[in-house]
This record gives C-alpha cells, sequence and structure tokens, in this order.
C-alpha cells in the first residue's frame, strides 16, 4: 500500500514546536557586526545634503555608507521586460521616491548602536510634489523618473472592442479596488554575508529562492556563481515577497568586504512594513454584459495596476491578471487592457495569488453583479455560465488554456456542504423580520493557474551505505511541508520509510541547481522531478542487483516492505538498498540519481468557496460564520498538508476582504507602517473552515498534481466581499471595497437607503 | 523597534520606588505590565533615562471587599480581574471588560493601575472605571491622596498623577449590572472609550435618564458634546454613530 494519499503528519514539526526552527537571525556568527539602513521619511524629495560625520564617530560604529561610496555597478534588472529607465539604485542617490527607501547604511558592533546612530544622521529633504493615486500619475504631470518620461512602468494594451457589448441586454459596469496589502511574513527579511578566505561569497538570506539570490549576488560583484554560496536556514514565511533580491538585502555583502567582518542585518518590523514588497494594488474597471435569461455575453476587464516607486514583478501582476480574466466562465468575448504606473509608495511585489486573486475578485464580483442587475440568484448565473467538464482542455477568448476541471460539480459540492438553499431561507426570514444582523451568503467559483511561469527544477536521490536516503531539491519550502512531502515522494518509490529519508534544501552548495519555492509550483515540479530521480535510482538499483543475482533485470523485483531487491518468486536471496549503496560506492556518484524535470504545461487548480457572514447593520461590522471551501487541486499527496495551505491561504483571503489595507496619506507618509495600524489577521477573526477536497487529476505531470499554496487565498476574498454585499441588497447595496472596514459597511448602507 | 538605552531598577516596596522617582524625576518612567511603555519605548516615542519596575510589589495585587466599595491594588494583572469572584458578584462589568483587553498573555501582564495611569481613552478600563464612579489612591512623597476618577483624567495621555507618585489603589463602588453602563443606586453612569482625548462620562445621556428619557432617546444624545478623534479605523462621524448605537445596547442590557 502506498504511503501516497494518507494523513502523514509532518516531519518538520516536532523541532517548531519545542526547540524552535533556526533562523537567519539565530546564526552565530563569529565576529559579525550589524548593519542598520536609513530610509528616507519623505515619499517624494530632492536629497540636499546628508551629514553623517556625528553618526560616524558614536560609538561602536565601523562605517556610514550614502550611495556616493558605492562603486558597484547599478543594479540588473530583476526582469527582462522592466522598465530599465526607473531603476532603483543601491541607495537613494539625489532623489528619494517613498518612504522607507535606503538612503545610508551603518555598520555598529551591536544593532542597538546602529540604532542610535541612526538618529544622528541629518538628510535635508527639499520636497518634491508627491504622487499617491495611480489615477493621477497614468495623467502625468508630475513624472517620478524624468529619464523614463512615463509613470508608465509596463502596459498591457490590446485594444478596445467598442462593439464588445452590442447584442447584451443588460451592461453593468464598475470600478472597484482590489487594494494594496502587505505580505507581512512572520519572520521579517534578514540577511548575513561572509567573504571567506577563498575569495568566496558566503551569504544567509531568508529568501524563497536561494539559486536567484545566488545568481544575483555573482552579477552584482561579478563573481561566477560557483563562488556564492547561499543558504537558506529555517524561513519564516514569504508569500512571494521574498522571492528576489532586494538592493539592501545584496548590499550586505558590499559592506562586509568594506569593513573586512561578516555582517548580519535584519529588518525590524516597523522597517519590514514600509520596506519589503506589498502585494494586489490594482483599480480595476469590470464590464460585463449578458441577456435576462442569465447568459454572460461579453467581459471586459481595465487594470491600473500600482507598481510602487520602482517597478518589480509587481509591474508585471497584470499579466497573471489577464491570463485568468474570464475565470470558470465561458464568455464568449473578453477585452482585457491593462497599464502599470509609478507611485511614491513601497515597490510592489508578488503576494500569495500574484495578479491571480485580482482576475478572481474582478470577474466574481462582475458576476455578482450582473446577478444582481437581472434579479437572478447568483449560484444560478455561475451554474449557466461555468465551463462544462466535457470542454477541457479550454481555451479561452484571452488564449489561456486550462487543462482540466469539473467546475459545475465543485459548485454543486459547495452548495450542498453550506445548506445553500436553508442559508436564503434564513437570510428571507431576517429580512422579513427586518432585523439588525443580516445574513450574506457569497460565493466564488474560481479557477487559477499554478506554475503559469514555466521553468524545471532539480532533484537528487541518494542511497547511503547505511539503507537510508538523502533527497536534495531545488524547491525552498518556508512553512509548505516539503521536507515531509518529497520523503513520502520518495519513500513510495523506494519503500524506504519516512524517517529513514533526509531531505536537504536551501543551500546552493548541496543543491547546485533550482528555481525555488513559489507560484505553487513547488509538488508539480519540484516534487515530480524528486519521484523521478527516485525511479531512476531504483531502476539503477535494479541492475546492480540482477548482476550481484546473476539473473535478468527484468526477473528482479524491489520488495518494499522488506526494503530489498530479488529475484521474482526467490524472496529468500536478496540484496538490501544498504547492500547495493555499499556495492555502488566504487562507482561516481553511488546509488544515485538526478534530474531536472520541466512540465510541459500549467496546471489550473479550481474550486467553489461559499463565505457566511453576518451583517450588524447598525455598526457595520461584519463577522465571518462559516467559510466553506471546496478546492482541487488534482491528486492529494498529503491531505493533511494541502488543508494547512488551504486554511492559512482562506484566513488570509478573508483578511483581504474584510481588514487589511496599506494606506498612505496624500503626502505619501504610511499610515500602517506596524502591526498595531496594519490590521493583520488572527485566528480570531476567522471561523473554522469547512473544507472539502475534490480531486481530478491533471494530465499535465505523473502525479496529478496541481497546486495548493494560493487556492484559499485567491477563492475566499471573493466569496466574503460577495457576502457582505449579498447581505445588504436587499438594501439596495450592490458593493462595497475591499477592506470592507464597518465605517465602510455603514456608509454603504447610509449611501443607498 | 531599539529603545534608547536606559538604566533599570526592580523595586521591592512602594517606598523604594518612591524613592527612585524622587530622585529621578521626569527621567523616571514606572513600568508595571509595560504593553503601553514599551511599544512606546522601541519606537523611541518614549525616551525614559530610568526604569522602576514595580511589577513584583504583590502586595498591591489584591481585589478585596471594603463594604461599599471594592478595593483593587494597582498592580492587580487583568486575567485576576477577569478571574474574581468578587468582581463577578459585585461589579461585574469589571471583570466582563478586563477579560476583553487583548489576548491571554496580555492580560497575565498588563495591570489595571498601568492602564489608568496610561490614561489612554482608547483603553477600556479608564471608561469603566469612570462610568462607575471610581476613586484613585495615589502615594507620593507627602504621603496618600484620593483622586475622584472624574478628574483623573486630565488629556491624552496625561492623569492627574505628579511625577513623583504611584498609583497604589483603585476603589469602585459596588455595580450590578455588565455593559459600557453601569446602574448603582438607581442612578446610571455612562462612559465612553475613545470620543476624546481622554475617557468621557456621556453626560447628556445620563441627565436624560436622571430626566426620565427612554433608553432610546437617552442614547441618542450620547455623542453630544464629544470630539472624537478621525483614523484610519473610524471617522469622527462614524465614532459619534457608534457612540448611539453601542450606549443604547449597553442600556439595553443593563435594564434586562
Amino acid at each position: 500500500m502506498s504511503i501516497l494519499g494518507n494523513r502523514v503528519v509532518r516531519k518538520e514539526d516536532p523541532k517548531f514546536l519545542t526547540s524552535g526552527g533556526t533562523y537567519v537571525d539565530d546564526l552565530k556568527i563569529d565576529g559579525a557586526a550589524r548593519v542598520t539602513y536609513v530610509r528616507s521619511t519623505s515619499a517624494h524629495a530632492r536629497i540636499r545634503s546628508v551629514d553623517i560625520d556625528e553618526a560616524r564617530s558614536a560609538p561602536g560604529v565601523l562605517a556610514v555608507v550614502t550611495a556616493a561610496d558605492i562603486e558597484l555597478d547599478p543594479l540588473p534588472l530583476e526582469m527582462p521586460m522592466l522598465n530599465e529607465k526607473m531603476p532603483q539604485p543601491w541607495l537613494a542617490t539625489d532623489v528619494v521616491r517613498y518612504v522607507g527607501e535606503p538612503v545610508v547604511a551603518i555598520v555598529s558592533e551591536t544593532q542597538a548602536e546602529g540604532a542610535d546612530a541612526a538618529e544622528l544622521i541629518f538628510i535635508d529633504y527639499e520636497p518634491l510634489p508627491v504622487l499617491v493615486d495611480t489615477e493621477g500619475a497614468l495623467e502625468g504631470s508630475i513624472v517620478l523618473h524624468p529619464e523614463a518620461g512615463t509613470n508608465v512602468s509596463f502596459e498591457l494594451q490590446f485594444g478596445r472592442d467598442e462593439s464588445l457589448f452590442d447584442g447584451c441586454e443588460v451592461v453593468v459596469r464598475r470600478r472597484v479596488n482590489n487594494q494594496r496589502v502587505a505580505p507581512c511574513p512572520l519572520e521579517v527579511r534578514a540577511v548575513a554575508a561572509r567573504w571567506e578566505d577563498d575569495g568566496r561569497l558566503t551569504q544567509w538570506s531568508s529568501t524563497q529562492a536561494p539559486h536567484s539570490v545566488r545568481d544575483a549576488l555573482a552579477k552584482a560583484y561579478g563573481l561566477f556563481e560557483d563562488e556564492v554560496h547561499v543558504i537558506s536556514p529555517d524561513v519564516g514565511g514569504g508569500f512571494g515577497a521574498k522571492i528576489g533580491g532586494y538592493p539592501d538585502e545584496l548590499l550586505i555583502a558590499w559592506l562586509a568586504r568594506r569593513v573586512g567582518r561578516p555582517l548580519k542585518w535584519t529588518e525590524t518590523r516597523s522597517e519590514s512594513m514600509v520596506a519589503l514588497g506589498h502585494g494586489r494594488a490594482q483599480l480595476q474597471d469590470i464590464e460585463i454584459g449578458g441577456s435576462r435569461d442569465g447568459t454572460i455575453g461579453a467581459y471586459r476587464l481595465t487594470v491600473l495596476q500600482d507598481s510602487g516607486a520602482y517597478p518589480r514583478v509587481g509591474a508585471l501582476l497584470s499579466f497573471m491578471t489577464r491570463t485568468m480574466a474570464s475565470g470558470t466562465y465561458r464568455i464568449p468575448k473578453v477585452d482585457f487592457n491593462s497599464r502599470s504606473v509609478v507611485t511614491n509608495t513601497t515597490p510592489v511585489v508578488s503576494y500569495r495569488g500574484a495578479g491571480r486573486p485580482e482576475a478572481t475578485a474582478a470577474i466574481e464580483r462582475a458576476v455578482d453583479l450582473f446577478a444582481a442587475e437581472i434579479g437572478m440568484d447568483p449560484a444560478e448565473v455561475r451554474r449557466r455560465n461555468l465551463v462544462p467538464p466535457d470542454a477541457f482542455p479550454f481555451t479561452t477568448p484571452l488564449g489561456t488554456t486550462y487543462d482540466v476541471g469539473d467546475y459545475g460539480r465543485a459548485l454543486e459540492l459547495a452548495l450542498e456542504a453550506s445548506g445553500y438553499a436553508d442559508l436564503r431561507k434564513e437570510q428571507a426570514r431576517r429580512r422579513e423580520a427586518g432585523e439588525v444582523r443580516q445574513l450574506g451568503i457569497g460565493l466564488s467559483a474560481y479557477v487559477e493557474i499554478t506554475n503559469g511561469v514555466p521553468g524545471s527544477e532539480f532533484a537528487a536521490v541518494e542511497v547511503r551505505e547505511n539503507g537510508t536516503a538523502v533527497v536534495r531539491t531545488g524547491t525552498s519550502p518556508h512553512g509548505q511541508g516539503h521536507v515531509t512531502s518529497w520523503a513520502m515522494l520518495v519513500s513510495d518509490a523506494l519503500g524506504i520509510p519516512i524517517d529513514s529519508i533526509e531531505v536537504v534544501h536551501g543551500d546552493t552548495d548541496v543543491v547546485p541547481r533550482g528555481v525555488g519555492t513559489f507560484g505553487s509550483r513547488s509538488l508539480q515540479v519540484g516534487g515530480v522531478a524528486a519521484h523521478q530521480a527516485a525511479g531512476q535510482v531504483v531502476d539503477k538499483a535494479r541492475q546492480l542487483a540482477a548482476k550481484l543475482l546473476e539473473a535478468d533485470p527484468a526477473d528482479v523485483v524491489l520488495d518494499k516492505v522488506g526494503q530489498r531487491f530479488h529475484v521474482a518468486g526467490t524472496p529468500a536471496v536478496a540484496k538490501s538498498w544498504g547492500e547495493l549503496a555499499r556495492e555502488a560506492s566504487s562507482e561516481p556518484g553511488g546509488l544515485s540519481a538526478e534530474t531536472d524535470f520541466t512540465p510541459p504545461g500549467a496546471t489550473f487548480p479550481f474550486g467553489c468557496h461559499v463565505a457566511v457572514v453576518e451583517v450588524d447593520t447598525e455598526t457595520g461590522k461584519v463577522t465571518i460564520e462559516r467559510l466553506v471551501a471546496v478546492d482541487d487541486a488534482g491528486r492529494i499527496l498529503n491531505p493533511l498538508v494541502a488543508e494547512g495551505q488551504i486554511q492559512g491561504g482562506l484566513a488570509q483571503g478573508a483578511a483581504q476582504a474584510l481588514l487589511e489595507q496599506v494606506a498612505y496619506d496624500d503626502d505619501g507618509n504610511p499610515l500602517t507602517a506596524n502591526l498595531a495600524d496594519y490590521t493583520f489577521v488572527s485566528a480570531a477573526e476567522v471561523p473554522s473552515f469547512e473544507t472539502t477536497s475534490m480531486e481530478t487529476p491533471t494530465p499535465v505531470n505523473e502525479l496529478g498534481a496541481k497546486g495548493i499554496g494560493e487556492s484559499g487565498t485567491i477563492g475566499s476574498t471573493p466569496a466574503v466581499q460577495n457576502a457582505v454585499v449579498d447581505a445588504l441588497s436587499h438594501l439596495g447595496v450592490r458593493h462595497v471595497d475591499m477592506p470592507a472596514t464597518p465605517e465602510r459597511v455603514w456608509q454603504a448602507i447610509a449611501a443607498a437607503r | 523597534m531599539i529603545p534608547v538605552a536606559f538604566d533599570y531598577q526592580r523595586v521591592s516596596s512602594v517606598d523604594e520606588a518612591l524613592g527612585l522617582l524622587a530622585t529621578h524625576g521626569d527621567e523616571a518612567k514606572l513600568l508595571a505590565g509595560g504593553h503601553s511603555l514599551l511599544p512606546l519605548m522601541k519606537l523611541r516615542l518614549a525616551v525614559p533615562s530610568v526604569l522602576v519596575d514595580v511589577g513584583r510589589l504583590h502586595d498591591l495585587s489584591y481585589v478585596r471587599d471594603a463594604g461599599d466599595h471594592v478595593a483593587i491594588g494597582a498592580l492587580t494583572r487583568h486575567r485576576d480581574l477577569e478571574t474574581s469572584e468578587l468582581l463577578a458578584a459585585q461589579v461585574p462589568i469589571l471583570a466582563h471588560v478586563a477579560g476583553q483587553v487583548g489576548d491571554p498573555q496580555v492580560r497575565h501582564r498588563g495591570t489595571i493601575g498601568g492602564s489608568l495611569a496610561h490614561g489612554d481613552p482608547a483603553s477600556d478600563l479608564p471608561a469603566v472605571v469612570l462610568a462607575l464612579g471610581g476613586t484613585l489612591v495615589a502615594r507620593g512623597p507627602g504621603g496618600e491622596r484620593t483622586i475622584e476618577a472624574r478628574s483623573f483624567f486630565e488629556g491624552f495621555l496625561q492623569t492627574a498623577l505628579g511625577p513623583d507618585e504611584l498609583l497604589t489603589e483603585i476603589r469602585v463602588p459596588k455595580a450590578t449590572i455588565v455593559g459600557a453602563a453601569a446602574v448603582r443606586n438607581g442612578t446610571t453612569g455612562v462612559a465612553l472609550v475613545n470620543m476624546g482625548s481622554t475617557p468621557l462620562r456621556a453626560s447628556a445621556t445620563e441627565a436624560a435618564l436622571a430626566a426620565g428619557a427612554s433608553i432610546g432617546d437617552a442614547a441618542a444624545v450620547a455623542a453630544e458634546g464629544t470630539e472624537p478623534s478621525g483614523d484610519l479605523n473610524a471617522s469622527p462621524d462614524f465614532r459619534r454613530h457608534l457612540a448611539t448605537v453601542l450606549v443604547r445596547r449597553a442600556l439595553e442590557e443593563a435594564a434586562s
């Protein structure tokens, strides 16, 4: 019997639950000094002068550095599609463009001395006009990067089909804001760097992608990739924001070389709230048309993406929004156009879902607006327009090909699990009685794309002479449970129990290649690679056993329970894994195999979420009573691990709908720069989730697995938002922007009355 | 997130604490649970040069029946208020509100004296003590004095306590009702949280009730005379609206 599909408890947890993990800041690095950044307190200003004299002679200070001191080449573009005329410098040169932009770096013996020295630095700013809103950026009377001559950092303009809604009986239009949020990993960013005697650079980084940090460092310092050693020890969350190398992370090594000491930098939480990239930040114009029988005829989505002061991956997220624009629906005509613009705000990066939650939020809101306009139950409108199961592989009007799905079944399962008909009855009762606390039921029938950015992943499996095995993977888990899942995959192939399988990741000297963990790619790329490498080891071992047993390899079988090979029918004479590994020890690489797997395409997990909320119509307070989630991520390897991913995602998604937003005032000052002001979700704000799994295996990979890391976030946000609006629809409310704070809800009710 | 360097003194008696306050004056701050002070210090908004830790003055941690009122030691933790049987029987509103503060970790550290002395209008306990018509006992170099809760809160994070004084006891009259309003001897006290720079009595509501107005009519004037600030969580208008709704609900709960 296979271990796959079982609720195997996570191998990594006893450590985290007892002694705790080892994060970068926990590392004891002999002789390490500390780095402190002084960041801009002005959103847009010319730097008249920087006075560092007093700080230089402050106790414990080893160096104080400004842009003028740095002789490195400009930072390479993070992605080729980005506008090269909007580069972020290592440290701000003559102009600062967002609150949080690093201006001065201090190296000191201790963190406290760094914080004290920072107070002695005086930066004279000459204020420049500030650009906070994206529409102002588009209008362009203030240009943030004069070299570029425009604030547009990226665009997808395919033209506007003016006849799109011809023939539609009903057209509904609405501007909605998919607000800026902060990823808030529990572990903030941290870096340690040390130059070794042989000229190599060792960097410890809290990252989701150590190999890309290695490559970025090699490029920045003119080194060969094998001269850079990047280690990511335990990483306390990333949510997409810890993928690339930020300038302040890459600069640590230069500072280390300058002072001739190993260095460590850990950002503070307040610093992280402005210096770690933000997510979402799309202003969307949605237009949907169709007939009164519930058929959707056309859909147009026009996106204005805020990319922050210096375009990073966030500027490109609208590409993913376009890819998934029409969601689970068969809509004959779809129009999508987007522009990304720079503003005087923290750069936007990828955040759990990265462009797809924005697509789902828009289409799911649109379908509800359409349903409300024609007076039809939103479940029924969805039922009538979902892509049917026999239509796969299905290509959308925008050219995305979905692998496989049964969206109707997910919808029906979710309706059934939530007791939808009874909920509608209870809602009608409360409306009839005019109760203060009204019930809202929100749906979201989502589909998303995982492993949407093509790439390969490395895996190596080796059986040691003591009969244990080691897996080396290019994925870089930071909470996803790969240590358990990869061990299960290899155990399934080898028969060696998971406790005897070590999973090694996050060290570029031990794992030669890797792409990392993001975009819900790990299992379907890295997991499949591990599975394939394990299969190759079995083949190798079989050949070796056949030679030793003087048999035809075709006759040699692996007894997984006994963990040994024998000729079929004669189990008494057998060769164990340990024996075979010892036999293979003379050969290069021993009993091992490595592989790089490149899947033929992306996969498209789907599902349906039902949110039930209670809205206090006097105070505007929304309480999530239930969150029912049906998620289909193909074949599930470990339901326990998958559920963990779903539950975390549901909480984060619900948080965007109700709680979280990064806010700036008109001068570009952040109003949510610590966790007292940023309303980060906690367990107290969400109910116990009701999850149902559906498994429609994908034909794209041999495991049949799709990604699960982001589905919860993608599906739940619009379900909760739709539920809030639904609770108030009888009062005439059609939309409440996110986050649906008590005041927003109160205002929506007042405006509808 | 790293405070400016400071000296730390842990005291084992009120006299020792008063001695240090007398020596250091404005430079010293008292540390009890630390949940308000330490975040301010980490943000370098508070920069005391001496912290006088009174957290181990166990003599000041008690809830006692004192006849017509309940006496509470200033260093009584929120958790002890929450679980006090005496409060549950005599001043249930205080036990209830203490149980709403933060999370269990916070309630095991935070103290009622610290909360009152901090004088944050957005904190719940100051408003409750105000609604109850409580009395605060402070000790300073000149000995002990009592201060009516009504005149204790002077401004945003400002109280009637002198820099050389230590809050030692809080006296609350016995009352029987849970909610944001408290009823005692037939008179109703209503206090508002975060509706101005200090916790406030909803005096228009109280006067209306005394004059025999209905709960609905009395609650409708709850925000009268208040000047709440606006922030990301709520605008002044919304706060005024909420005051009327929440006062009405509290009065209804108190009456039922």
